[in-house]
């Protein structure tokens, strides 16, 4: 049995509410850390951004399996859609955490929304996430037939806005964003058309 | 001349933590008349703004020489050297050559200075600073006519400071001052925090303080400072000068274009604390105002 059999057999076996347990888990730790002093002096600022990276790394997971799937013939397709409402879940978590605790004035929310081109994208990328966690069960896969997929498309562009909020946020070129956006962009790629032909063949 | 200026915000302004407030009060006892004597002084006071207890102070910190991480400096900062320490004080000064801390120290008066502190991030905190005027070591150097600004310099030895390793920015930081600025009695060179030896990762040995502009502007562990003729270029200004001006005058009217400065955030205040309105020139407008007559603080930010 190759390693691939392996992690395909092993996939079979682990029910997906496991992987919900345990992908949530980090949100009472988290709250638990920022009560106790964990999160630094500014728990806040720390809480936000710890959600929000998680948000992007989930999404970065859900760009992963279609490739782990072509290349490597990794087959952890029926996660996929918990991967994308999880990180839906920490979207939220991290879009509630800078409307209530951290900005808490309904007037700067506005102001910022429309005024902070990064807070613009960051929710320009939530909106989108939207109607995807909306149809992300089996009765809207049924109903919607191929525009399903044709939607589901739309977070291609949401996890690149996410990863350009990111990006537009600290003071310097950071390095940790740049990576994020240089493995969406990486991952992307793989999916061209161009790429995916040089395979086939 | 020490004591141009008196302490408007009090020891009594201290931490709202309940742990904190039993070494506040001892503090509060053992500060000297200076504190007392700025009690109910000044119309800013009334703001009940509280100082934060040292391990705000010490633990949240931008300093890039040592990460950009807010912990990294607290985490980095102890590799550095702070003793022997020298500052070259050249330019246009009539005794232009190597000061020694020790020596600038013997001919400095030490006095405390309760200011607020707020960053370009929209955060702030108030320090008790323990320091002297930097009008005071220029004097010392003796500052000629034709110097309009001043320049300052931030170590540069990567092999103690692990964040110089990586270009995050030009390094050595360089910031600057225009005279007026720099002989203004706000303006302080800062060797102490509640009446310790300044950290490493607050900027020891010797760090500048000018409590109405925006913290990047109080540059830390100072080796060079050189009277100019010519506007410095600081080094956020030569990074993003649409971000970042020469003056960052603390101004709630005049936004950061990523984030509104009209509010603020005081660090230590918890999951739940709230954002407080930005102070005009960070409280400072009734002592600093009269520098900035006529000019275009959206311009000039």
């Amino acid at each position: 049995m190759t390693i691939v059999d392996r992690i395909n057999a092993f996939a079979r076996r682990v029910p997906t509410w496991v992987l919900y347990i345990l992908y949530l888990l980090p949100v009472p730790w988290l709250l638990y850390l920022a009560q106790t002093g964990g999160l630094g002096r500014e728990p806040i600022k720390a809480l936000e951004h710890e959600l929000g990276e998680i948000a992007l790394q989930l999404l970065i997971i859900g760009l992963t399996i279609t490739p782990l799937r072509r290349y490597l013939g990794i087959n952890l397709l029926k996660f996929r859609r918990m991967f994308g409402l999880l990180a839906f879940i920490y979207v939220s978590l991290h879009l509630l955490v800078w409307l209530v605790l951290d900005v808490g004035i309904l007037s700067q929310i506005w102001a910022d929304i429309l005024k902070r081109p990064y807070i613009t994208i960051g929710m320009a990328g939530f909106m989108l996430l939207i109607p995807l966690a909306l149809t992300s069960n089996n009765w809207s896969v049924r109903k919607l037939g191929a525009g399903w997929r044709k939607l589901h498309r739309l977070s291609y562009v949401a996890v690149i806005l996410g990863g350009v909020h990111y990006m537009m946020l600290t003071k310097t070129w950071a390095l940790e964003p740049v990576i994020y956006m240089a493995v969406i962009l990486g991952l992307l790629a793989l999916r061209l058309p161009k790429l995916r032909s040089k395979q086939a063949a | 001349m020490a004591h141009r200026w008196t302490n408007t915000l009090t020891h009594k302004d201290v931490t709202p933590q309940a742990h904190f407030m039993n070494r506040r009060q001892l503090m509060a006892g053992a500060a000297s008349g200076v504190a007392l004597a700025g009690i109910g002084a000044g119309a800013q006071a009334e703001e009940a703004l509280e100082p934060n207890p040292w391990e705000d102070i010490t633990q949240y910190n931008n300093f890039y020489e040592f990460g950009t991480g807010k912990s990294d400096p607290a985490t980095y900062a102890g590799a550095l050297t702070t003793d022997p320490w020298t500052v070259a004080i050249d330019g246009l000064v009539e005794k232009p050559g190597d000061y020694s801390f020790k020596d600038i120290m013997a001919e400095m008066t030490v006095e405390e200075r309760i200011y607020r502190f707020r960053c370009v991030e929209a955060w702030s905190m108030v320090i008790p600073w323990n320091g002297f005027e930097l009008a005071d070591l220029l004097a010392l150097a003796g500052v000629m006519p034709e110097g309009k600004y001043v320049r300052f310099e931030t170590l540069y030895r990567p092999e103690e400071m692990v964040g110089q390793k990586y270009r995050t920015i030009d390094w050595p930081y360089v910031e600057g001052l225009r005279m007026d600025e720099a002989l203004h009695p706000l303006t302080i060179m800062a060797t102490g925090i509640y009446g310790k030896t300044i950290p490493n990762q607050n900027g020891a040995p010797l760090r500048l303080v000018v409590p109405w502009k925006y913290g990047f502007k109080s540059i830390k562990s100072i080796v060079r400072i050189t009277v100019t003729e010519d506007q410095p270029v600081n080094t956020w200004q030569a990074l993003q000068a649409s971000e970042y001006g020469f003056y960052a005058n603390v101004n709630p009217t005049v936004d950061h274009p990523r984030w509104s400065q009209a509010t603020e955030r005081k660090v230590g205040g918890g999951l739940f604390s709230k954002r407080v309105p930005t102070l005009m020139f960070n409280g400072y407008e009734e002592e600093v105002a009269s520098l900035y007559e006529g000019m275009d603080l959206t311009v000039n930010y």
